[in-house]
């Protein structure tokens, strides 16, 4: 009886199994994407490219996020929690020591994989619901965390800490704006490169595995503990760059940015790009920033339900999201060329 | 060819410009303003854990409709864009970049929230548009030096508790006070004025305790404030901790002067779930009239906010708050934009905020004046003192001011 029960809670979540292969773009695909985004700045107004750049960092934390859930098949609800350690670690050190906004990130990126790290220790017990759950109650307790008076020197308590938006270097002349926005553009590239190698090695085989089946994993050799412990680790270091980049895009860190509502929009950010698919990442990241903006244009006192119905249209019509869009396209493509 | 037809289109142009220039010499417009339109930004939280305040931008946005279906201002109709930011401040960012750079609005106008107005402060003042009449309590906004293109519209908590200090000092110069205050900004700018206010005779306050928000009770606070024998407790806390407060002090039978910070005066929200009877004799200040009270129904002010909520805006409440503030707000900015005529630049927007004299809005109180000058960016300064007996608040006393200097 006990046994069944806990067959029952360590039961593997049901993520679907991506092959590896599954899980990029074709090359001519990934080109004309990446020309596209290289371009598209030189043609709009400055508001747009901030948007873009919000986009690319609200893209790298649903990018964190897949590559755990996706990846190694663990849930989280406390990624808002990490994007906010990140935020913070690069605001303080570029606003009370003077450091160098480029020089923050990988600080952060460090900081925030040694905490994921370390809240992976206890959550190996928990899977599944449960531990969305434990993750939950970390993205609920770090707004709050964070006005402690205890901290109130460095974070600035409920006053938050303003950001100096960094200028152009070389003396290149592009506005605050484009260059932030080039600089998130290299550092997204670079992880986004640098996340699906990781997930074509041996550490990505292993947390595949681990997605897959876990008793099967173990038994073929592969530390379980090490390797959930690690994918808890990459992602949380991922989300505290994305939250670094953010609180410089942003100018303004405080605990009411990182609410629990943040962590929700990365995980539907996630499912709507296709979890388990890295380019989705970026479909999802504009699914969060811009339907909203769509629901309220349709209804200012109902911006809510309208976002509640077109979130379910999309979960109901295409429930695997921008992969199977892009999976479709694809075979119709084929079609053509055959005809 | 296409160098010549460039340029004739741009000589074209300057003769167009040059004509219009000689022909409306008086008229100066910078975007977001034109002969028959004024672009106004806002955004407030619609949605997430400030909603509640969502009522100010509805109400606010009834208003001008009210004005252009009246003609508008100068033969002006004021375009009143809004938008949600969830009180998050990325989400604030990104929505006043957007009336800013999308939009294209003249003034942003009474955006809601210290931590949004704090994230889109640096930016506004960069890009020098005017971020006018801050929808919050914060003593900051006051800064006309380093922020000239920002300020603020209700009177701070700063200034709010200098008048308990004053009357204090006034009428009980021998009490021995007790604070209890929110450890947060809220908290924190309300006890910077108290201690200004006491001045010199700071030695008054005989005790001061914070509470968290965190905490369930603030009970063992109350037990720790009487134990130091004070004969007056200020209570700054938000409305859930100061009716546990007023109830905690009844039940164990202290009976201080017990004075309350205006955040924290609703008879529903408060005096009413502390219990009518723990709450006689509390003495508070307010600089608005309360739609709730009898005592304003014949008050011609009044009677133009009610007729606009009957014939604008059928579902405003009268005896919400945010109702009456929407409204008092709106009306300043309109005052604003009268006098600004045909100057509609961001510059005098921001020079005629800083003129106004002795300018009652409908909501005030009878008295409570906006006053604003070069180096005065607190437009409200004024209050009254009220006591809570029966089921509603009496105001006593003058109008006090409580100027507060950055």
């Amino acid at each position: 009886m006990s046994a069944a029960t806990e067959d029952a809670v360590t039961e593997a979540p049901a993520v679907e199994a991506v092959p590896k292969r599954a899980m990029t773009l074709g090359l001519g695909t990934s080109l004309a994407v990446l020309a596209a985004l290289v371009i598209a700045p030189l043609f709009v107004k400055n508001f747009i490219i901030f948007q873009m750049t919000m986009l690319l960092i609200y893209a790298l934390a649903v990018l964190a996020l897949n590559i755990l859930t996706g990846g190694s098949g663990q849930f989280s609800l406390g990624q808002s929690a990490f994007y906010a350690v990140g935020a913070y670690t690069s605001a303080i050190l570029m606003e009370h020591v003077g450091m160098n906004y480029a020089l923050t990130l990988p600080i952060a990126g460090i900081i925030c994989f040694a905490f994921g790290f370390v809240f992976g220790q206890p959550a190996l017990r928990l899977s599944g619901v449960y531990l969305a759950l434990a993750t939950f109650a970390l993205a609920v307790a770090m707004p709050q965390l964070l006005k402690l008076g205890f901290f109130e020197h460095w974070t600035g308590g409920v006053q938050g800490l303003v950001v100096t938006k960094p200028d152009a270097p070389f003396g290149l002349k592009m506005s605050q704006d484009m260059w932030l926005y080039y600089f998130t553009l290299a550092i997204s590239i670079g992880i986004y490169v640098a996340s699906v190698n990781l997930l074509r090695s041996r550490s990505g085989r292993a947390f595949m595995a681990i997605r897959d089946n876990e008793i099967a994993a173990s038994a073929m050799g592969v530390n379980v503990a090490l390797y959930k412990t690690l994918a808890f680790g990459v992602s949380a270091g991922i989300t505290g760059i994305a939250g670094g980049l953010g609180a410089i895009a942003v100018q303004f860190v405080a605990p009411d940015g990182y609410t629990i509502t943040l962590a929700i929009s990365l995980f539907l950010g996630m499912v709507v790009g296709g979890v388990g698919w890295l380019p989705g990442s970026i479909v999802g990241s504009a699914f969060i920033i811009f339907v909203p903006n769509i629901a309220e244009s349709i209804s200012k006192g109902l911006s809510g339900a309208v976002f509640g119905v077109l979130l379910f249209i999309v979960i109901f019509l295409v429930p695997h999201g921008a992969r199977q869009v892009a999976i479709v396209a694809q075979q119709l493509i084929g079609k053509l060329r055959k005809g | 060819m296409l160098s010549t037809r460039l340029s004739t289109a741009a000589f074209a142009a300057v003769i167009a410009f040059a004509a219009s220039g000689s022909a409306l010499a008086q008229k100066k417009y910078d975007t977001g303003a034109t002969d028959t339109e004024i672009k106004i930004g806002n955004i407030m939280p619609y949605s997430g854990p400030a909603s509640a305040y969502g009522v100010i931008g509805k109400t606010e946005e009834a208003y001008f409709k009210m004005i252009n279906a009246n003609g508008g201002i100068n033969g002006r109709k004021i375009n009143f864009v809004t938008y949600d930011d969830g009180y998050s401040p990325p989400k604030a960012v990104e929505q006043v970049r957007k009336l800013v750079e999308s939009d294209e609005v003249l003034v942003v106008f009474n955006p809601l929230g210290t931590p949004s107005n704090t994230a889109i402060q640096k930016y506004l003042n960069a890009k020098k548009v005017p971020q006018l009449f801050v929808a919050t309590g914060a003593t900051k906004w006051n800064d006309p030096k380093g922020f000239p293109w920002t300020m603020g519209w209700q009177p701070s908590y700063q200034s709010e508790a200098q008048i308990y200090a004053k009357y204090l000092i006034k009428e009980k110069p021998n009490a021995k006070v007790a604070i209890l205050y929110q450890n947060d900004d809220f908290g924190k700018d309300y006890l910077k004025g108290l201690k200004d206010g006491f001045g010199a005779k700071a030695s008054m306050i005989v005790a001061e305790e914070s509470y968290e928000t965190s905490e369930p009770t603030i009970d063992s606070h109350i037990v720790k404030l009487k134990a130091t024998g004070a004969d007056t407790f200020i209570n700054i806390a938000t409305p859930k901790f100061a009716a546990q407060a007023i109830k905690k002090i009844a039940e164990i039978d202290w009976k201080p002067l017990h004075l309350l910070t205006n955040v924290s005066a609703s008879v529903g929200g408060v005096m009413k779930p502390a219990g009518y009877e723990n709450s006689q004799g509390i003495i508070s200040a307010a600089y608005a009239k309360d739609g709730a009270d009898p005592q304003w129904d014949n008050d011609p002010g009044m009677k133009k906010f009610l007729a606009f909520l009957e014939k604008h805006h059928p579902e405003g409440n009268k005896i919400d708050g945010s109702v009456v503030y929407g409204y008092g707000a709106a009306q300043t900015l309109a005052k604003v934009l009268e006098m600004c005529g045909d100057n509609l630049t961001r510059e005098n927007v921001m020079k005629q905020a800083a003129s106004l004299k002795d300018f009652e809005p409908d909501t005030l109180l009878p008295g409570v004046k906006i006053n604003t000058s070069a180096s005065d960016f607190a437009p409200i300064s004024q209050l009254q003192l009220m006591r809570f007996k029966g089921e509603k608040w009496e105001l006593f006393g003058e109008i006090m001011s409580g100027d507060v200097s950055n």
